[in-house]
């Protein structure tokens, strides 16, 4: 099987599962509690049963569910309308697009700083396995994978704000709203900072110890002593050899994780009041605010099915053999 | 019987493993054999004897729970054993190449055969790229795989291809000694026949020494010029072939032949004998083989035999040889 056959069945798979996810998506504000006019209309029992109904008519909630309202949300969601949000009374695909790029900013840099710190950690303990730097790194993962996101952020937030009179939250000071991002850098640095260092620990933790397994098995591999028998070093067989085969399990982690990106913010976002998706999400909850929350999820969902999608061609590249299986 | 000086000459060497269990198993115990310049030695004995972690004391590629205790690698005069390991490497490939047991997993998965074969090249400096480019086309020629599968992945070839792969990836730099170590376990009986004709073929024309690692005597037989029989640890025997397989000295050794040749037994496997091989962290005190020999006696169970030599290079650890020799 070439490349091109597998990418095209990933392809598939993937259209497969978005479709499931979309039907799902649909379904699960049908059947929550709440009606969508009382929400709109709030606590004003004023308003006429003439005027509800009108608005029902203008939702489309007088039509049958399915397939009426169903044909109808598909259309609209293939058009990149994800419905108005009913709190924030602006479109939803506007509201998650303009916190996106926040929730990408803190996400991703928290993401490569915790790969590369992770792996690189993870890597020196398997390889220096059983020595007191090996027992160190494994505690320092061990604790920080088990720490809970919210404690974390809280005690950072803390000590960062009290000793080192960081920002206690937000991403730009008041003074400095609505300035185009590249006159304020150095002011959101600053506010990035304890969020940042937050998740970079919680998931340094977890890529640690992926890579310290992968590493010590990997190690242990036949084709590592043929490599060592061919006389190279252990500093070539390790970058030659060893690396490329242990960063596998590594890839598919990632993959796992940016899928997460939003669920994995809210805590984070929350504690540290960063204007992200997370927050929103958290907002939109309390809020019961259905088209926002259903946006959300869309892109929730789609976001673990994209992730999931690149980290199998990235596989393509690392692995030759997936392309067999 | 030759004259030249050994190759290889082991020197009572001995390693040892510390296990998990805080016991040491003494794996290896005054070890001592010569391999000649362009003759092929057959290493035989039970699963468990020593005879990987030979190979792998004399390349220094022993994992790290494992220590060599005493005694000397000397190849060509010069003690391995002694040289740092900067220096060892150098060694390694150029000078002693190694075929390993399951070529499944002695290729890296994620990396072409071509490139494989073409590191160790490059890492020692022998030819620049181009060059060694073209070796790489020679190598899989000379073992009968097309130059065009040269980019494939491990996965790719058959069990066979992949160990003949191997096999030219261990002649890459031009080694003048090649150890295989049950190279042809786990494939089938046909491929396993090409695999070790192609070896006697590659032995030939290069002029190779060989350090043959196998069960098969009938294999040791047929292409080996002299066989060392090894027991727990130890060398039982060593010596000529057509000697050793006429007229065994040790009683290991004439209990495998005894069944030898059998034509019930797969080929591939030593005939059983009756009992356990010792537990190498709690070995008897005398002879090592005495809880299995049936000659054995009272001596044997209290004082471990020294070698003794038979003459013409044959040699032979066990007590009843050592009053053969006290009668002469
Ligand atoms: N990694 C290891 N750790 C502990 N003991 C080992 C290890 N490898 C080998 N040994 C010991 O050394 C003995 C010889 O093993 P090996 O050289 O692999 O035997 P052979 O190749 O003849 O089958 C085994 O019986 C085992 O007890
Ligand atoms: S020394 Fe004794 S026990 Fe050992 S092989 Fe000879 S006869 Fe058998
Ligand atoms: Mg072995």
């Amino acid at each position: 099987m070439n490349r091109r056959d597998y990418l095209l069945r990933k392809i598939f798979f993937s259209l497969v599962t978005l479709a499931v996810v979309v039907v799902l998506n649909f379904l699960l504000f049908r059947v929550l509690p709440g009606d969508p006019v009382r929400a709109v209309i709030g606590r004003n029992v004023r308003i006429s049963a003439d005027t509800q109904q009108a608005l029902r008519e203008q939702f489309g909630l007088d039509r049958p569910v399915f397939p009426d309202q169903f044909l109808t949300a598909l259309g609209q969601w293939a058009r990149g309308n994800l419905g108005v949000s009913w709190s924030l009374r602006k479109p939803v695909s506007e509201v998650l697009l303009a916190k996106l790029g926040n929730t990408l900013l803190l996400i991703g840099l928290g993401q490569i700083l915790s790969i590369i710190l992770g792996v690189a950690l993870g890597l020196l303990a398997g390889w220096k396995r059983k020595t007191a730097v090996d027992v160190g790194a494994l505690t320092f993962s061990l604790i920080a994978w088990a720490i809970p996101t919210f404690w974390l952020g809280i005690i950072l937030l803390a000590a960062g704000s009290t000793w080192l009179g960081l920002p206690t939250g937000g991403i730009v000071s008041p003074s400095n709203v609505g300035k185009p991002l590249y006159t304020v850098l150095p002011d959101v640095t600053h506010h990035l900072i304890l969020p940042t260092l937050t998740l970079t620990i919680l998931y340094m933790g977890e890529y640690m110890l992926i890579m310290r397994s992968s590493i010590m098995e990997v190690l242990g591999e036949d084709y590592i002593l043929t490599a060592k028998a061919k006389g190279m070093s252990h500093w070539q067989v390790l970058r030659k050899h060893a690396l490329k085969n242990a960063m596998l399990p590594i890839v598919t982690l990632i993959a796992i994780n940016l899928g997460f990106t939003v669920s994995g913010a809210i805590y984070v976002e929350t504690v540290f009041s960063y204007d992200g998706l997370g927050k929103m999400f958290q907002t939109a909850l309390v809020k019961q605010d259905y088209p926002l929350l259903q946006g959300a999820f869309l892109l929730l969902a789609v976001s673990v099915i994209l992730a999931n999608f690149l980290a199998d061609i990235l596989y393509t590249y690392l692995d030759p053999r997936v392309k067999a299986s | 019987m030759t004259s030249t000086e050994p190759l290889l000459s082991l020197r009572h060497l001995s390693t040892e493993f510390s296990t998990t269990d805080g016991t040491v198993a003494r794996a290896l115990e005054d070890v001592s054999f010569d391999v000649h310049p362009g003759q092929t030695v057959g290493l035989v004995g039970e699963s468990g004897c020593g005879k990987t972690t030979t190979l792998l004391s004399i390349m220094r590629l022993l994992p790290v729970t494992a220590r060599i205790t005493s005694g000397q690698v000397l190849f060509n005069g010069k003690d391995l054993l002694a040289l740092s390991e900067t220096d060892m490497r150098r060694y390694r490939w150029k000078e002693l190449s190694i075929v390993f047991q399951g070529a499944m997993n002695a290729l890296n998965p994620v990396m072409t055969i071509g490139e494989q074969i073409r590191e160790a090249i490059i890492l020692h400096d022998l030819m620049d790229k181009t060059h060694a480019n073209r070796r790489v086309n020679e190598l899989l020629d000379m073992v009968g795989i097309a130059p065009s599968r040269r980019d494939q992945y491990p996965h790719e070839y058959s069990g066979g291809m992949r160990q003949r792969a191997m096999i030219a990836m261990a002649l890459a730099c031009q080694p003048c000694l090649l150890f295989a170590d049950e190279p042809t376990t786990a494939l089938d009986v046909m491929v396993q026949a090409q695999i070790l004709e192609l070896l006697q073929k590659i032995q030939r024309l290069l002029g190779l020494a060989v350090v043959l690692v196998t069960h098969d005597l009938g294999v040791v037989a047929e292409v080996c010029d002299t066989v060392v029989v090894m027991y727990g640890g130890k060398v039982a025997e060593n010596g000529p072939v057509d000697e050793v397989y006429n007229a065994p000295q040790h009683p290991y050794t004439q209990r495998l032949l005894e069944a030898f040749p059998d034509l019930n037994r797969p080929a591939g496997s030593l005939a059983v004998i009756p009992g356990t091989p010792p537990r190498l962290n709690a070995l008897p005190p005398g002879c090592r083989f005495a809880p299995r020999c049936h000659k054995a006696f009272e001596r044997c169970r209290v004082e471990a035999p020294a070698e003794t030599d038979l003459g013409g290079g044959h040699t032979a650890a066990c007590h009843l040889l050592e009053k053969a020799e006290a009668h002469q």
